[in-house]
């Protein structure tokens, strides 16, 4: 009797059960993943982005804060050395200290601003978009107000008559400026209308949904539709927002401290280390070179990274 | 109130307040639902069906929406009086719905455990695990296999069948005594149409629940219910138990909505019968009978006098002037 080879269940593929077979279901973090890696800026964009935050917060194992603010009247702008890699401002602070604490700062910066302005805006957003009305009318006329003021007079103003109103603040053991509390708060509390609208718009779409009206009828509050049926579909374009607001307001941040109302020395940051600068263009490179290719690097970056998540989290852009 | 009744419905009128005028989407409807009792409510597109059960639930949108007048009494409570609040704890826990499109009804970025869960966790305030526990047992009851892996799955995943199984499922959960159920056949296929019309069935029998079945399907309805409200325009025009409905219509509408049925024991080549015209306007408020226009019996009566709806036999009404039957005036 001869036996045949079929009968005899290989190891492998053919013993798998129908469920290994199967693929899992991938969530849409999983989905939004797949996208987000086949666009190379992107990843270009985070694999800078981290390496930025390595430099700024990892620096701080190199180099203490007292150096970054230790002044060397006798060491006042010297080139780059091996001593000062990026060499000396005009007090002769090292540059390099510097734009690694400076870097901390307008990181925190741009993340807490765009953090005031989710805030702001999806509140904002939300209530005018849900309930409509003499609320939606009243709320967003307000938003077109500040919309119809260019920010950066509004930024100017605000920082101006602000600054030194609020004292210095301690925390994770450095000693911040009060200064940059009102950069963080002016620069969010300017920045809200666009993302409000792109709230309003979206909540004024999906609450028509029916599935918004199943979640009514199966005894959901208000609260629970807004904040847990509504705010889910719409986070794609609130993230896309959050993300490219960093890069504004590290931007915005650099622009008014540049001008001399931002964040106050001794507290560096990229911003307030061009500023005066701009005496030296010809004869001290270094001294607005190593902070702005920081911040034009920065800002690019995090805007590819921006462009990215619009692609991947957008519905409409599934070919990828 | 009689104890058995667990819903009233009295003189319910609701109207759209919109740019071209007023919509007269329902115009003073009245009926009952018993304990455990299955009714149907049938009736073309736009007749007021749908708006009818969404003003018992309070879903209107007002504005533009408004319920004009009417009582819609629950466990001796007006439901158009409560706070939104107290309406709050009704919905999903003792009047839930399921609606016609299960594409559309599950919210697509959570995933099916999460919506499942959401009565469970604002009625009864079950925990995590509790919830977990709960939703597994009412997929199994609604005839989905692999619960636990269906739970972590999105509305996507899942076919049209299968969505309104899980919709079903959702909307027992909390065990409610009333299920209205919002044409939940239209959007699937027959076979499909055919279990979900058993599955409802079975579960009404185990839980004691009355259904109130909406549809324009005069088949389905044949099927579940015990008794039928026929719906045009706004108005309820007959009541009858389903068998007594269909051997003996008494309203003129009726009679050709079921004389447009096609049927097997008919002579194939004899072309499907219509009614002529169409439904009125909603956007003229009602005077008379709403099916004047299309009615072959209609006489100066029925232009200026909507007739209420008359006692014509045992638990059967018609709202109709004339005794179809014999041509008699009333």
């Amino acid at each position: 009797m001869t036996e045949s080879t079929l009968e005899q269940p290989k190891p492998g593929i053919a013993s798998l059960l129908p469920d290994e077979l199967e693929t899992p279901p991938l969530s849409l973090g999983q989905l939004t993943w797949r996208r987000f890696r086949r666009h190379r800026m992107a990843i270009f964009g985070v694999a800078v982005v981290v390496l930025i935050v390595i430099y700024a917060f990892g620096g701080m194992l190199v180099f203490s804060e007292a150096d970054a603010n230790h002044a060397e009247t006798g060491n006042a702008l010297r080139a780059p050395t091996r001593e000062h890699p990026f060499g000396t401002d005009t007090i002769g602070r090292d540059i390099l200290a510097r734009t690694i604490y400076g870097g901390q700062i307008s990181i925190i910066i741009g993340l807490t601003a765009m953090l005031v302005e989710v805030v702001f805006g999806v509140t904002i957003g939300a209530l005018a978009g849900y309930f409509g009305g003499w609320l939606d009318s009243v709320l967003m006329r307000i938003t077109e107000a500040v919309l119809v003021i260019p920010q950066i007079f509004l930024l100017l103003v605000m920082a101006r008559y602000f600054s030194q109103s609020i004292p210095n603040i301690k925390l994770l053991g450095r000693t911040f400026s009060g200064s940059v509390l009102v950069i963080v708060f002016v620069i969010g509390i300017t920045s809200w209308p666009y993302l409000a609208r792109i709230v309003r718009a979206q909540f004024l779409s999906v609450k028509e949904n029916d599935f918004i009206l199943a979640a009514h009828a199966t005894g959901t509050s208000t609260r629970d539709i807004i904040f847990r049926h509504i705010l889910p579909n719409i986070s794609a374009p609130i993230i896309v927002s959050a993300t490219l607001s960093v890069a504004a307001a590290i931007i915005l941040e650099a622009y008014i401290s540049f001008l001399g109302l931002g964040v106050r020395p001794p507290t560096a940051t990229w911003g307030n280390m061009l500023e005066g600068a701009y005496n030296y263009i010809d004869t001290a490179w270094w001294l607005w070179f190593f902070p702005g290719i920081l911040i034009a690097v920065t800002v690019l970056s995090i805007n590819f990274l921006g462009d990215g998540l619009r692609d991947a989290l957008d519905p409409h852009s599934r070919s990828a | 109130m009689n104890p058995e009744r667990i819903l009233e419905v009295k003189d319910l009128c609701t109207r759209f307040h919109i740019a071209e005028g007023t919509v007269y989407a329902v115009n003073g409807v009245s009926f009952h639902l018993n304990q455990g009792e299955a009714i149907g409510v049938v009736g073309e597109s736009g007749c007021g069906k749908s708006v009818t059960m969404m003003s018992i639930m309070r879903l209107i949108p007002i504005p533009p929406g408004e319920i004009a007048r009417g009582q819609v009494f629950y466990n001796h409570h007006d439901l158009l009086e409560l706070s939104e609040a107290e309406m709050e704890h009704i919905r999903g826990k003792d009047i839930a719905m399921v609606f016609q499109d299960p594409m559309t009804a599950f919210n697509p970025v959570l995933s099916i455990g999460r919506q499942l869960g959401e009565p469970l966790r604002v009625h009864l305030g079950l925990d995590k695990e509790e919830i977990r526990q709960r939703s597994c047992e009412l997929l199994d009851q609604v005839g989905i296999s692999d619960t636990k892996h269906c739970l972590e799955e999105y509305p996507h995943q899942f076919s049209g069948g299968m969505r309104q199984r899980a919709m079903i499922a959702m909307s027992l959960a909390c065990s409610p005594s009333i299920l209205i159920a919002d044409e939940p056949t239209t959007a699937l296929d027959v076979t499909i149409q055919a279990q979900i019309v058993e599955l409802v069935q079975r579960i009404r029998q185990q839980m004691n629940m009355a259904v109130i079945w909406i549809t324009h399907d005069l088949g389905v309805v044949a099927e579940i219910a015990e008794r039928v409200l026929v719906m045009y325009a706004g108005f309820i025009v007959e009541e009858a138990q389903v068998d007594d409905l269909y051997e003996n219509p008494r309203h003129p509408y009726t009679q050709a909505l079921l004389a447009a049925l096609p049927r097997v024991d008919r002579r194939r080549d004899r072309r499907l019968q219509s009614i002529p015209g169409a439904p009125p306007n909603l956007l003229v408020a009602p005077k008379g009978c709403p099916f004047l226009q299309r009615c072959q019996f209609a006489f100066d009566r029925c232009r200026g006098e909507m007739p209420p709806l008359i006692q014509v036999g045992l638990n059967h009404q018609a709202a109709c002037w004339l005794d179809v039957t014999t041509g008699e005036e009333r």
